[in-house]
C-alpha cells in the first residue's frame, strides 16, 4: 500500500509539473518571465533608438518653461541656442500630432518659426487650424542646421487670422542669405526637374521613394529640381502631406526635364531642404 | 539625407510603448495553439506577409527580394509578401494594432522587448522550439529545399536572446553592437594617444581638451566655429552600458527595476558636468553623430557597427555637403569601458518572429520562409550591406564571407575598412556583449534610461541646477512618464484568470491522494492501537 501510495504522488507531482510547464507554452503570457533582450539597433541611416521627444516634452513643458516678454523674431534670431524664448506667432500647417505633442509651422509678419514637440492634448490640435494666432514659449534649438523651438507650451491668442503669402526666394537658392527664410512659407519658380535617381532596370526616375529609393508608397518623395545649372534636393514629407494628398500625387508624376514652381515650407537638414506642399508644372 | 522624419517616426514609439505597457495586447480572439503539421500541404496555395525592416537601405531592400524570389522558386505555391519598414517602433506600432484584429504578419523583424509585449496576447507568437527539432522542417530537417543552418549552428549567444520563459519566439536574424568612431587625426592632434581600449576618462579628458578656443571663438583643434567632441546616438544603450560596466542595477530578470540607484545618479553628474560644457551631446538634441564627424566637428561618434558606412571622411554614405567633409583618419574602437580589461557592451541586432494563425500550415509555410532568411546567401549578402555580422556559423565560417573580411579596405564601397573593422569588432567581442532582461515594460524601462541623459544633457545646457533635488524630481518625472511604477503593480496585481481545467483536475487529484494518505495514516493507528489495546 505505502508503494502505491508513493507511486501515485510521484505520478500526480510529475504530471503537475507537466501541466504547469506546458501551459506556458499554449497561453504564452510570460509577462514575468526573464530572458535576455537584444535592444534595437540604431544606425546612422535610421534610428531605431525609441524616442521620446514629444512625451518628454509634455512633461517637461509643464515644469520648466513659462511665458515670458514676447519677442521680435529679430530678438529670436540673436537669441542663444537652449535659451528660453516665448513669440507670437500664427499657425500655417500642422506636420503632426502624437500622444500630446504637435510639430507645427508657424509665421508672424517678421518670421517663421518651426514648433517641435509643443504640448497639446488631440482636442487643442484640432484647434490650431491654419491662421490661429498662437504665444508659445520654449527652448530656441538647432538639429541638423534646423532652428526650432522645443519643449514648447502654448496658449491661443484672440487676433486676426493670418495666412503667410509665399515669398519667392529662388534667387538665394545655393547663398547663405537663404537661411533667414528658414521655416517660412517660399516659393520657387522656373525649376527644372532632373533625375532623382535610378529605378531597378537603369532608367532615370523623376522622383525616390525615401532618399535613396529604399521605401514606398506613403514614404517621403525626394526629387531634384536645378536652376543655373545647380540641383537641389526638395522633399514632400509625408507626414505633412501624405499619399492622399495633391502634392504628393503631382510629384509622383513628375517629369524629368519639365519646368515648374513650388510652394512649400523651408525646412532645413544640413542645408536647405523645403518640404514642398504644392508643384505647379508650367 | 534622414532629417526630421527620422525624430518623428521615432517619437511615436516610445510613446506607444508606454500606452501598450498596460493595455497589453487585449482584445484580440484567442488563436488555437500552433501544432507542427506531419507534412507541408503542397497542393494548397499560402500567402504570408513579411513584415521587414531596413536602415533606409535600397541594398537591404534588393537583399530581402532576392530572398523571397530565391525561396518562391523552391516553393511555388508559397507566396511572400513584404512590406517594409525603416525603423522597428513603426513595426512595433503596427504589430499592436493589428493583433487586435487578428491581421498580424505572418513572419515580422522584431526585437526581444517587442515581443514581450506582443506575448500578453493569448497564442500570438508562435513558440518556436518544436519547430525548430522537428526532423522534417526543423534546423537541417530532411524535407528541407535548401541547406540552412543545421541544429547547433546559430551563434549560441544570439540564439539565447530569443528565448523566454524557456521558450524560444523568435530566431536572430542580424546581430550588431555599438562602436566609437573616432577621428584619430584630431586625438594625435590634442597630444594625446588612442588606446587600444577606449575608457570613459580618457573620452571626457579628450572631449574637454577639445573645447578649447581661439581668440576669434573658433575651436583650436578645427578651427570650425562647431565642435561637439563627443556624440552619443542611442542614450538608452549608453546607460544600459555603464550601469552593466559598472556593475549597478538596471533591473532584474523578474522586471524588477533598479534603474533609479546611486551610481545611476553618479553617472548622470559625469553626464551633466561635460553637457554643460558643451563637450557631450545626444543625436536627439543635436543630430547625427555621424554628420558632425565626418564634418570635422566631432572626435569620438558612438552610433551602431550597423552605422558604419555613413563614418568617416571616405564613408560610401554622406549625408553633409562636399563642402563640408573634412579629411581625417578614423579609427574604430568598443564603446568606452570603465574597465578595459574587462570590456562589456550590447548586443543589438534584428530577430524574427512568427505570429499564429488559424492554419497551421500557414504558419509552417511561415516557419520555412524564416528559416530561410538564416541561409548562407541571405546571412553573407545582409551582414555585407553594414557593420553587421550574420548569425550563424555555418554563414561566419562560409569561405565567401572569410573572402569578405580578408578584403578590408580594397575599396571604400562593399570592402569599406571602416565597415569592416565594426564587423570584426564584434565578431571578436562576441562573448564580450550583454543583453538585457526582457518583461512586459522592458521597453519602456530602456526608453527611461535613455530619457535620464537626454533630460540631464538638455537641462545642463540650459544652465539649470543640477544637485540631489534635480535627481530626485527626475527620477520621479521619469518613472511616471513612463509609468514604470505600473509595471510591479501589474505584475504584483496581475488577474491571472481561472484555473485551467486540467490545472483544477490535478490539483483535485492531489487533495484525493492526501486524503487517501490520511486515511491510511488512520487506517494503520487504529489497527495498531487495536493490537496494543
Amino acid at each position: 500500500m505505502k508503494k502505491k501510495l508513493a507511486a501515485i504522488l510521484v505520478a500526480t507531482m510529475a504530471l503537475s509539473l507537466a501541466a504547469c510547464g506546458g501551459n506556458n507554452a499554449s497561453t504564452a503570457a510570460p509577462a514575468e518571465s526573464a530572458a535576455a533582450s537584444t535592444a534595437a539597433e540604431s544606425t546612422a541611416a535610421e534610428s531605431t533608438a525609441a524616442e521620446s521627444t514629444a512625451a518628454e516634452s509634455t512633461a517637461e513643458a509643464a515644469s520648466t518653461i513659462a511665458f515670458g516678454d514676447v519677442m521680435t523674431y529679430e530678438e529670436f534670431d540673436a537669441a542663444e541656442i537652449d535659451t528660453p524664448v516665448t513669440v507670437e506667432t500664427y499657425v500655417q500647417a500642422k506636420q503632426s500630432w502624437w500622444e500630446g505633442a504637435a510639430t507645427v509651422y508657424t509665421q508672424a509678419e517678421d518670421g517663421a518659426y518651426l514648433i517641435y514637440g509643443m504640448g497639446c492634448t488631440e482636442e487643442e490640435y484640432a484647434k490650431l487650424v491654419p491662421g490661429t494666432k498662437i504665444k508659445v514659449a520654449g527652448y530656441k534649438s538647432e538639429w541638423s542646421g534646423e532652428i526650432e523651438i522645443t519643449d514648447a507650451i502654448y496658449e491661443i491668442e484672440e487676433g486676426e487670422a493670418f495666412i503667410a503669402e509665399p515669398t519667392d526666394v529662388t534667387e538665394f537658392l545655393g547663398t547663405d542669405d537663404l537661411a533667414k527664410y528658414m521655416n517660412q512659407y517660399v516659393s520657387f519658380t522656373g525649376m527644372t526637374v532632373e533625375a532623382a535617381g535610378k529605378d531597378d532596370a537603369g532608367n532615370d526616375v523623376a522622383f525616390l521613394y525615401n532618399w535613396d529609393g529604399s521605401g514606398e508608397e506613403g514614404n517621403d518623395l525626394y526629387f531634384n529640381v536645378s536652376k543655373d545649372g545647380k540641383t537641389y534636393t526638395f522633399t514632400v514629407e509625408s507626414y505633412l502631406t501624405g499619399a492622399d494628398t495633391d502634392v504628393y500625387q503631382a510629384v509622383k508624376a513628375l517629369e524629368i526635364g519639365q519646368t515648374v514652381d513650388l510652394t512649400g515650407f523651408l525646412y532645413w537638414y544640413e542645408g536647405a531642404n523645403p518640404h514642398i506642399t504644392s508643384v505647379k508644372v508650367a | 539625407m534622414k532629417k526630421m522624419k527620422t525624430r518623428l517616426a521615432l517619437l511615436l514609439t516610445a510613446i506607444l510603448t508606454v500606452s501598450m505597457l498596460l493595455a497589453g495586447c487585449h482584445g484580440s480572439k484567442d488563436t488555437a495553439a500552433f501544432a507542427v503539421p506531419e507534412t507541408l500541404d503542397t497542393s494548397r496555395d499560402f500567402e504570408i506577409t513579411f513584415w521587414a525592416k531596413n536602415d533606409t537601405n535600397k541594398t537591404q531592400t534588393r537583399i530581402y527580394e532576392n530572398a523571397i524570389k530565391g525561396f518562391e522558386a523552391l516553393y511555388p505555391n508559397i507566396h511572400v509578401n513584404m512590406r517594409l519598414y525603416t525603423d522597428y517602433g513603426k513595426i512595433y506600432n503596427d504589430v499592436i494594432t493589428n493583433i487586435a484584429t487578428q491581421t498580424t504578419p505572418n513572419v515580422c523583424i522584431t526585437y526581444p522587448d517587442h515581443i514581450a509585449t506582443y506575448l500578453t496576447g493569448s497564442n500570438v507568437v508562435v513558440p518556436l522550439d518544436e519547430l525548430m527539432e522537428n526532423a522534417k522542417y526543423g534546423f537541417g530537417g530532411s524535407e528541407l529545399l535548401y541547406d540552412g543552418p543545421d541544429n547547433g549552428e546559430l551563434v549560441d549567444e544570439y540564439l539565447s536572446e530569443c528565448a523566454f520563459g524557456g521558450h524560444y519566439y523568435a530566431v536572430p536574424y542580424m546581430r550588431s553592437t555599438e562602436a566609437c568612431y573616432v577621428n584619430k587625426t584630431y586625438v594625435e592632434k590634442l597630444g594625446f594617444e588612442l588606446p587600444e581600449t577606449l575608457t570613459w576618462d580618457f573620452v571626457w579628458e579628450v572631449s574637454e581638451a577639445a573645447m578649447e578656443k581661439n581668440a576669434d571663438g573658433t575651436f583650436k583643434v578645427n578651427g570650425q566655429k562647431v565642435m561637439i567632441p563627443f556624440i552619443y546616438k542611442s542614450t538608452d544603450n549608453m546607460m544600459i552600458q555603464m550601469l552593466r560596466q559598472k556593475g549597478a542595477d538596471y533591473s532584474t530578470a523578474q522586471g524588477e527595476i533598479g534603474l533609479f540607484n546611486d551610481t545611476t545618479k553618479e553617472l548622470l553628474l559625469e553626464i551633466a558636468e561635460h553637457a554643460k560644457s558643451r563637450a557631450f551631446s545626444t543625436f536627439k538634441i543635436s543630430s547625427y553623430p555621424a554628420n558632425f564627424l565626418n564634418a570635422g566637428q566631432c572626435i569620438f561618434a558612438v552610433d551602431s557597427t550597423a552605422g558604419a558606412t555613413w563614418m568617416g571622411t571616405d564613408a560610401p554614405l554622406i549625408d553633409i555637403s562636399e563642402d563640408k567633409l573634412v579629411r581625417f583618419e578614423t579609427a574604430v574602437r568598443t564603446v568606452p569601458q570603465f574597465d578595459p580589461e574587462n570590456p562589456s557592451m550590447i548586443s543589438q541586432g534584428p530577430s524574427v518572429c512568427i505570429f499564429n494563425k488559424e492554419d497551421p500550415q500557414e504558419v509552417l509555410a511561415s516557419w520555412l520562409f524564416m528559416q530561410y532568411l538564416l541561409t548562407n546567401d541571405v546571412q553573407i549578402a545582409y551582414a555585407e550591406t553594414e557593420g553587421y555580422v550574420p548569425v550563424t556559423k555555418k554563414a561566419r565560417d562560409d569561405a565567401a564571407y572569410r573572402d569578405y573580411l580578408s578584403r578590408k579596405g580594397e575599396d571604400n564601397d562593399n570592402h569599406y575598412s571602416v565597415k569592416l573593422e565594426a564587423s570584426e569588432l564584434l565578431i571578436e567581442n562576441t562573448e564580450n556583449t550583454f543583453t538585457t532582461a526582457v518583461f512586459n515594460g522592458s521597453a519602456s524601462l530602456r526608453d527611461a534610461a535613455g530619457q535620464l541623459i537626454e533630460n540631464v544633457t538638455k537641462s545642463a545646457r540650459r544652465s539649470e541646477k543640477i544637485d540631489e533635488a534635480y535627481m530626485t524630481k527626475l527620477f520621479k518625472e521619469v518613472t511616471s512618464l513612463y509609468r514604470l511604477d505600473s509595471i510591479s503593480a501589474v505584475e504584483g496585481k496581475a488577474d491571472l484568470g481561472p484555473l485551467p481545467g486540467t490545472a483544477r483536475a490535478l490539483i483535485g487529484t492531489l487533495v484525493l491522494v492526501w486524503i487517501l494518505i490520511g486515511l491510511y495514516v488512520l487506517k494503520e493507528y487504529v489497527k495498531k492501537s487495536k493490537k496494543s489495546g
